[in-house]
C-alpha cells in the first residue's frame, strides 16, 4: 500500500492555527486533529497493510521449563473427560497430584469446541507469548493445524516410557504426527446420535434425525465442521474420506434444507448436553462417552447411525511458551499406567488408548470390561469414518459454506 | 453528524488578549478527550476499513494483504443482505416496544412515584447488577420448551400444543427488549424529571384536557428523552448476536452473529470488517435521518 502523507499546505495551517490565538477556529481544530491522529496513525498503518501468516518456525519460540522448581499444571480440557473427586474415593487426578506433588489446575470446559478454542489461543501462539496453559486436548485436524504452524513444544519420549509402551497400535504414528513427536491421544471416540428415550422413539440412522416429522425442531448439530459434515456427505451417499467440491456443496444445500424447514433447532458445541437435559430437544447429534458420563445413559441412549459414524482423538499438547513442559509429561506417563487409563475410561466411556487397561477395568467397573463405548471390536469400527484431511483454503471454503449454514 | 455550531468568528469581532488566551486555554482542555478519540477510535476504524479490503483469497496461515479489494463489499451484500434486513427488524420492533413499556414506566416514575421515585430507580437499574450474559441465558431456562411459562401459554391456549417459545423470533426479539429496556427508560425519566410542573399546570388553566396538555407540553418537552432512548436502544440492538445466540436458532440469527463466525471461526478478517463497515454505515445513516426527522439537532 502506498500511505498518501498530509499535505504539507494543511501542516502548515495547522501549525500556523496553533501558533497564533486569533487564527483557530473551531473547525480548524477539528481539521487538525483529524490530521494529527491520520499522521500519528500512519506508521502503524503502513504495519497493518495485511497480516502475516500465523505459522512460527521452530526453535523461535522457546521458553524455559521451570517444572523442577514450579510443581504446577494448567490443563485445559473439554467437559466430562476426567474422573471427578468423589468423598469416598480419589480421583485419577488427586492419585497424580499426590504421587508426584504437582498441582494441576484442571480447567473442565476451557474448551468447547476446536474452532472456539483456537480462536481463543491463536493471538498469542502466533506471536510467541504464553496462552497461560501447560497442556490442552484437541481432535486430530486441529492438532495436525498446530503442528503445522508450529505452535506446539516437542515432547520428550525418555520421561514417559508408558506412552511408548502402552499406546495401542492403531494410533501409533498418524500422518500429521508420525512418531507422536508432538501429541499424545488423551481418548479417542465416536460421533453418532444420542436420543432421549422417554421422549421420543429410537432414532437409529441419521435420515430419520433430519426427516421425521415428530424430530422437527426437536434436535441439533454439532457445530464442529467435519463431524456434521461427515453425517450429510455418507447420508448423499459420498465417501467423507475422498469426495469432491461438489460433492460437499451438494451436501451443504441439503444440510440449508432441513436449516429452512425447521427441522434442525440450532447448533451446539459440548452444551447440547444442557439441552438434552432440559427436554428442549429429544434427540441430536453427540460424542460417545457425554451420554454416558455427562447424561448418565439411562434414557439417553446413544446409537451409531446405520450410515455409519465419525471416529476421531483427541489429543494432549503442549503449546510453545507453556513453562511446565517436564510435569506435563509426568502427567502423561501417569494416565499411560494402565490401571490409571483404566479408571479414568471407566467413568468417560471414551475409547481408551492405552493397552493392559481392558485387564485393569473390572476392579473399578465390571460392565466396562466388554463395553463397546470403551473397547470397541473391529465389527464396530469398520463402520467408522474419518473426516478427509483438508488443505487450509479449502477447510477456509469449507468452514465459510458450513458457517453461512449455521449462520442463518 | 454535523452539529450545526457556529463556528468562532474570530475576525469579526476585536478580541482583546485576555479574552484570547482563555480560549486558548479552552482548546487545550479538548486534549485528552482528543486523543482518546484518536487512539481508540478513529485509529481503529481506519485499521478496520483497511481491513475491510484485504484480499479475499488470503487466509489465516499464509496471511491476508492489502490489494483494495472493494468488490468485498458487494459479495457480503449480496451473501447476506438477509441478515441485514433482520437486524433492523428485530432492532426496529425492540426500539418501538421498550419505548411503549418504557415511556409510562419513566413518566410514573418522573410524577407519580413520590416518595418512592429513587427506590423505582434502583429497580429499574438493579437488572445491571448480574451479567448481561447470565440474565440470558436464565431467560434459556425460563423459557424451555417444558418450562412454566411455555405450559401455562400451551395450558391457555395461546400457543399451540407443541408450539414453543424458546429458538423463535419472539425469544430473540423478547430477550433483547428485556435486556436494552433500562438504556430506554432511564433518558426518557431523566427528560420527564426535568420537565416544570407548572406548564403543565398553565396549560389546565387554560382549558386544555389532560390529553391535550401532555400532547402539547408534556411529550414535546421530553423528545429529547426519546431521541437519546431509541438511539441508546437501536444501535446496540442491531449489533446484538448474544441474545440471537442463545435464545434464537440459525433462523433468527442477525448479522451480529455472522460477524463472529466470520472472525472467530473462519478468520475471515476481511469479510467480518467488511460486514462491521457496512453495519455502521447504515446505522449511521439512519440516525442522521432520524435526528434530522425528529427536530432539530439541539435535542441531542
Amino acid at each position: 500500500m502506498t500511505s498518501k502523507p498530509p499535505s504539507d499546505d494543511s501542516f502548515r495551517q495547522l501549525l500556523t492555527g496553533l501558533g497564533s490565538s486569533r487564527g483557530l477556529s473551531r473547525r480548524g481544530l477539528l481539521r487538525g486533529a483529524g490530521i494529527g491522529a491520520l499522521a500519528l496513525s500512519s506508521p502503524a498503518l503502513l504495519d497493518a497493510c495485511g497480516t502475516k501468516g500465523a505459522k512460527v518456525s521452530a526453535g523461535s519460540c522457546v521458553s524455559k521449563d521451570l517444572s523442577s522448581t514450579q510443581k504446577t499444571i494448567v490443563f485445559s480440557n473439554w467437559i466430562g473427560y476426567i474422573d471427578p473427586a468423589k468423598a469416598k474415593d480419589t480421583s485419577t487426578l488427586e492419585k497424580f497430584e499426590q504421587e508426584t506433588g504437582i498441582k494441576v489446575d484442571y480447567r473442565n470446559g476451557d474448551v468447547n469446541d476446536n474452532e472456539q478454542f483456537f480462536a481463543k489461543v491463536s493471538p498469542q501462539l502466533q506471536d510467541c507469548k504464553s496462552t497461560g496453559r501447560d497442556v490442552f486436548v484437541l481432535t486430530d485436524w486441529m492438532a495436525a493445524r498446530m503442528v503445522d504452524l508450529g505452535w506446539l513444544q516437542k515432547l520428550d519420549h525418555s520421561k514417559m516410557p508408558n506412552v511408548d509402551a502402552n499406546l495401542i497400535d492403531s494410533l501409533k504414528s498418524p500422518d500429521w504426527d508420525p512418531h507422536r513427536d508432538y501429541s499424545v491421544p488423551w481418548q479417542s471416540g465416536m460421533t453418532g446420535i444420542c436420543y432421549n428415550s422417554d421422549l421420543t422413539d429410537p432414532v437409529t440412522s441419521f435420515k430419520d434425525l433430519l426427516t421425521r416429522p415428530d424430530l422437527k425442531g426437536k434436535i441439533e448439530l454439532l457445530t464442529e465442521m467435519r463431524d456434521t459434515m461427515l453425517f450429510m456427505l455418507l447420508l448423499q451417499g459420498s465417501d467423507p474420506s475422498d469426495f469432491t467440491d461438489s460433492d460437499f456443496s451438494a451436501a451443504i444445500s441439503s444440510l440449508q434444507k432441513y436449516v429452512d424447514n425447521g427441522q434442525v433447532r440450532r447448533f451446539a458445541g459440548n452444551d447440547y448436553v444442557d439441552d438434552m437435559k432440559s427436554g428442549d430437544i429429544v434427540a441430536c447429534e453427540a460424542w460417545s462417552g457425554d451420554v454416558i458420563n455427562l447424561l448418565g445413559g439411562g434414557k439417553y441412549k446413544w446409537v451409531p447411525p446405520d450410515e455409519g459414524f465419525a471416529i476421531w482423538t483427541d489429543n494432549m499438547l503442549v503449546p510453545n511458551m507453556a513453562e511446565h513442559k517436564t510435569n506435563v509429561e509426568t502427567m502423561m506417563n501417569f494416565y499411560y499406567d494402565p490401571v490409571n487409563a483404566a479408571k479414568l475410561a471407566a467413568w468417560n466411556y471414551y475409547f481408551c488408548p492405552v493397552k493392559g487397561a481392558q485387564q485393569q477395568i473390572g476392579q473399578f467397573d465390571k460392565s466396562a470390561v466388554h463395553s463397546e463405548f470403551i473397547f470397541p471390536s473391529q465389527k464396530i469400527l469398520a463402520n467408522g469414518h474419518a473426516f478427509m484431511s483438508l488443505d487450509q483454503k479449502t477447510e477456509q471454503s469449507y468452514q465459510t459454506q458450513f458457517n453461512g449454514v449455521m449462520g442463518g | 453528524m454535523s452539529h450545526g455550531v457556529p463556528s468562532a468568528a474570530p475576525d469579526t469581532a476585536a478580541v482583546d488578549g485576555a479574552t484570547a488566551r482563555r480560549r486558548g486555554w479552552g482548546w487545550l482542555l479538548l486534549v485528552p478527550g482528543m486523543l482518546y478519540l484518536g487512539v481508540f477510535f478513529v485509529f481503529p476504524t481506519v485499521q478496520l476499513f483497511l481491513t475491510s479490503l484485504y484480499d479475499p483469497s488470503g487466509n489465516y496461515f499464509t496471511g491476508y494483504t492489502l490489494t483494495w479489494h472493494f468488490a468485498n463489499y458487494l459479495d457480503a451484500i449480496r451473501d447476506t443482505w438477509h441478515l441485514f434486513v433482520r437486524s433492523f427488524i428485530y432492532a426496529g420492533i425492540t426500539t418501538g416496544v421498550c419505548l411503549l413499556l418504557g415511556y409510562p414506566l419513566a413518566y410514573a416514575i418522573a410524577f407519580k412515584a413520590g416518595r418512592w421515585k429513587n427506590f423505582m430507580l434502583v429497580l429499574v437499574i438493579a437488572p445491571f447488577f448480574t451479567s448481561f450474559l447470565l440474565r440470558t441465558i436464565s431467560w434459556h431456562t425460563i423459557l424451555a420448551d417444558n418450562g412454566p411459562v411455555t405450559d401455562f401459554l400451551r395450558t391457555v391456549h395461546v400457543l399451540p400444543h407443541d408450539g414453543r417459545l424458546l429458538a423463535t423470533s419472539v425469544a430473540v426479539i423478547a430477550g433483547l427488549i428485556y435486556n436494552f429496556m433500562p438504556f430506554m427508560t432511564l433518558p426518557l425519566f431523566a427528560s420527564l424529571d426535568k420537565v416544570d410542573h407548572r406548564l403543565i399546570e398553565a396549560a389546565g388553566d387554560l382549558y386544555s384536557s389532560p390529553f391535550t396538555g401532555f400532547r402539547k407540553v408534556t411529550l414535546p418537552l421530553s423528545l429529547p428523552g426519546v431521541v437519546s432512548g431509541t438511539l441508546l436502544t437501536f444501535i446496540p440492538a442491531c449489533g446484538d448476536y448474544i441474545n440471537a445466540e442463545i435464545l434464537g436458532t440459525p433462523k433468527q440469527y442477525m448479522v451480529g452473529n455472522r460477524i463472529q463466525a466470520a472472525f472467530l471461526t473462519e478468520h475471515n478478517y476481511p469479510l467480518a470488517a467488511t460486514l462491521s463497515l457496512i453495519l455502521m454505515v447504515i446505522v449511521v445513516l439512519m440516525v442522521i435521518v432520524y435526528v434530522r426527522r425528529v427536530g432539530t439537532e439541539e435535542l441531542l
